[in-house]
């Protein structure tokens, strides 16, 4: 028997980090950057997040204020994915290097950076623990509603997540709602179709350019805290993260470019993702591998799809992946 | 002075082409600013001086034969998917599927050897292995040049996604052909016989990898260069337009440039995995589709070039392996220091192509006639 009330939960829980990552690439994509170093800078905002909370946790002991528990590795994460924001703004927006190389080296670097302190953390602080295991932050950053226990089902599916999982969702909406039905918005998507239209209408590039490219890279990271502090209770482990940030990467093309979308589409993949552990596949593991490859292949399906209806709503944003300068002909 | 408030305090302009050791000097001033860098970020991690961190990167790029030729190794791997995916990216097509595409030619590889080993002489398994390898790696880049063409499909993310597509797989058949049953991994293919197992040639067995690939090197310059199809790969990556006024069938050149492209990657998966790895895991391309997207870009596309830009970035993780492992530190730090040399020498660029021009504080009307 398929055991829905368990499997929804955890679908949800695979599904937030997912959520993080394809709403800060959607926006960051619709101001025309292919910002191919999201999988990195999740890595930094994990990683910085992880630094940070260490650091505390082991200087503050067992007097943990329950305020500076949240605030020290919400904003460490926030602040290691602003700089690799804005190192990727730096390099494509300023110098107008070619995005897809500045993505790669992102990535590189990000996940080099992540699994390096994640592996040389503690012997670099000197400490005595043999292994970064960040509970008390963890319990702080999944505690859940108090009496969400006691709801049966409806708790444990809608209230038994952690503050940040309400917040991806709560990102996603506004993101989506900014995007449609502001001003901001407009010019934003004006930004990414046609920058010399945007320009010639007084539209700065530059500063739409900086401020989505790096709140979306901030928005992304907090997936890789979620991930870290929420789903993986605070244990760091090497390259634990995997491909998920491709995977956001996939979702954004899935959703078409739509944040409220990608709300349920994250769930779905998640729910992909994990699917191999509620089919009954007796001893055949070989077959979850090939569920695993299902949200490429349904992403690859969309895009081809897309591609051939030509719907002009349903398309990337057209200037994706190239750079402005105003005196190109 | 008033008027000066409308002239912007920095304009950018294109620069006019310079000549080549002027930018390859640039790239020179770029990769030292970047080494020194990476020397103080060493240093504040290991507390070591900066010699000393140097002599041991440079003992373990090149301080032992065995380490020489490893390096030898890795770069020319490294060169021959950047070989690869430079006639893509000459024509202006993203392929960022190397990665799958050589999972692809070595899963076939490794299919061939696993399952035709030990059946066929050994000469004809190493024909029908190379023919696999480099159908499948084909193949896999073809599926999205195929859309491309018909579609104008976005070849960066659908190139991106088939990574996935074929790791997964890789992942399956690792489980199927599992040796022994429960280990989810393959294992040494034939360890006994060396059924399917490239030839050693010359003084060591990585030499027939590096010949080869210096082969290739020299095919593919001369293929880009002086070929009528090299031309063309050149004129659809301008302008699509152009290439189409001057009766170029596009579609052709860019199904055509992928085939070629993705076969490449798929030769490098039969090097990998039947020259020397001889076993097949998901990790087997080691992100060599990534970097050598930055090899190829590093430099400029030219086949020769690459060759530089290759051993110096293998030079940069083989080092910093090495700093690693003395050290006591995670082995990640080479891509540390990959990173940031790559930050340098991609900001480096801009100074390559553009001018700065700061605002005069007298001449108003100047900064009008400097444009």
């Amino acid at each position: 028997m398929f055991d829905l009330i368990s499997f929804i939960p955890r679908a949800v829980a695979q599904s937030i980090p997912l959520l993080y990552g394809c709403t800060g690439e959607t926006i960051t994509e619709k101001s025309g950057n292919l910002n191919l170093g999201i999988p990195g800078v999740m890595y930094v905002g994990a990683i910085s997040g992880v630094i940070g909370s260490f650091l505390y946790e082991q200087s503050a002991g067992d007097q943990m204020n329950g305020f500076l528990t949240i605030f020290i590795p919400m904003a460490c994460c926030l602040l290691g994915s602003l700089l690799m924001g804005l190192l990727y703004c730096f390099l494509t927006v300023t110098m107008r290097a070619n995005q897809n190389v500045t993505g790669l080296a992102m990535t590189t670097f990000g996940v080099g950076f992540g699994n390096f302190f994640g592996g040389s953390l503690i012997k670099l602080s000197g400490s005595e623990v043999p292994s970064i295991a960040l509970s008390a932050t963890s319990r702080a950053f999944s505690r859940s509603l108090p009496f969400a226990a006691n709801l049966g089902w409806f708790g444990k599916i809608f209230l038994s997540y952690g503050f940040l999982a309400y917040l991806a969702i709560a990102i996603a909406l506004t993101a989506s709602y900014v995007l449609k039905h502001t001003r901001t918005g407009l010019q934003l998507r004006a930004v990414g179709e046609s920058p010399a239209t945007a320009d010639a209408a007084g539209i700065s590039i530059t500063k739409y350019k900086y401020f989505t490219t790096c709140i979306g890279c901030m928005i992304a990271g907090l997936g890789g805290l979620y991930y870290v502090m929420d789903y993986a209770c605070g244990v760091w482990s090497n390259d634990a993260f995997g491909d998920r940030g491709w995977l956001a990467i996939a979702l954004v093309i899935f959703t078409i470019w739509r944040p409220n979308v990608s709300i349920l589409a994250s769930m779905l993949f998640g729910g992909l993702y994990i699917l191999y552990l509620y089919i009954p596949s007796g001893m055949n593991l070989s077959m979850k591998e090939i569920y695993k490859m299902f949200p490429y292949l349904v992403t690859i399906i969309v895009l081809v799809i897309s591609s051939m209806r030509n719907k002009r709503e349903n398309q990337p944003p057209a200037s994706l992946g190239l750079n402005y300068f105003r005196e190109d002909r | 002075m008033n008027n000066t408030s409308n002239t912007p305090l920095i304009h950018i302009s294109k620069k006019k082409e310079l000549p080549w050791y002027a930018s390859w000097g640039i790239r020179l001033v770029a990769i030292l600013a970047a080494i020194v860098l990476c020397a103080i970020v060493t240093m504040v991690l290991t507390g070591d001086n900066p010699g000393q961190v140097f002599s041991t990167m440079l003992y373990g790029a090149f301080g032992t034969r065995r380490k020489r030729w490893v390096l030898a190794q890795e770069t020319s791997l490294l060169l021959c998917v950047s070989l690869a995916l430079t006639p893509a990216f000459r024509m202006r097509f993203w392929n960022l599927g190397g990665e799958g595409q050589i999972l692809a030619g070595g899963l076939a590889c490794a299919a061939c050897m696993i399952l035709l080993g030990n059946k066929i002489p050994n000469a004809a398994l190493i024909a029908v292995m190379t023919v696999a390898s480099i159908g499948a790696g084909a193949v896999w880049a073809l599926i999205p040049a195929i859309c491309k063409a018909k579609w104008n499909t976005n070849e960066t993310l659908f190139t991106l996604m088939m990574n996935y597509v074929a790791t997964q797989l890789v992942a399956y058949f690792s489980i199927i052909w599992e040796v022994p049953k429960g280990a989810g991994q393959i294992g040494i293919i034939n360890q006994s016989t060396e059924s399917g197992w490239l030839p050693q040639v010359g003084p060591h067995k990585y030499f027939l990898n590096v010949l080869i690939v210096l082969i290739l090197t020299v095919v593919m310059a001369v293929y880009m260069k002086y070929s009528k199809h090299g031309y063309e790969v050149l004129v659809v990556g301008e302008s699509e337009n152009t290439a189409r006024y001057v009766g170029i069938s596009v579609k052709k050149v860019i199904i055509r440039t992928l085939l070629l492209s993705g076969a490449i990657c798929g030769l490098a998966g039969l090097l990998l995995v039947g020259g020397t790895h001889h076993t097949i895991t998901t990790t087997v391309a080691g992100g060599r589709g990534f970097t050598a997207v930055m090899v190829a870009w590093l430099a400029k596309f030219n086949p020769f070039a690459m060759i530089a830009s290759s051993l110096l970035l293998t030079f940069f993780s083989q080092g910093a392996n090495e700093i690693s492992t003395v050290f006591g530190l995670n082995h990640s730090f080479g891509d540390i220091l990959t990173g940031i040399v790559l930050f340098f020498i991609i900001g480096s660029e801009f100074f390559i192509q553009y001018k700065i021009h700061f605002r005069k504080k007298s001449a108003v009307s100047e900064s009008g006639k400097e444009a």
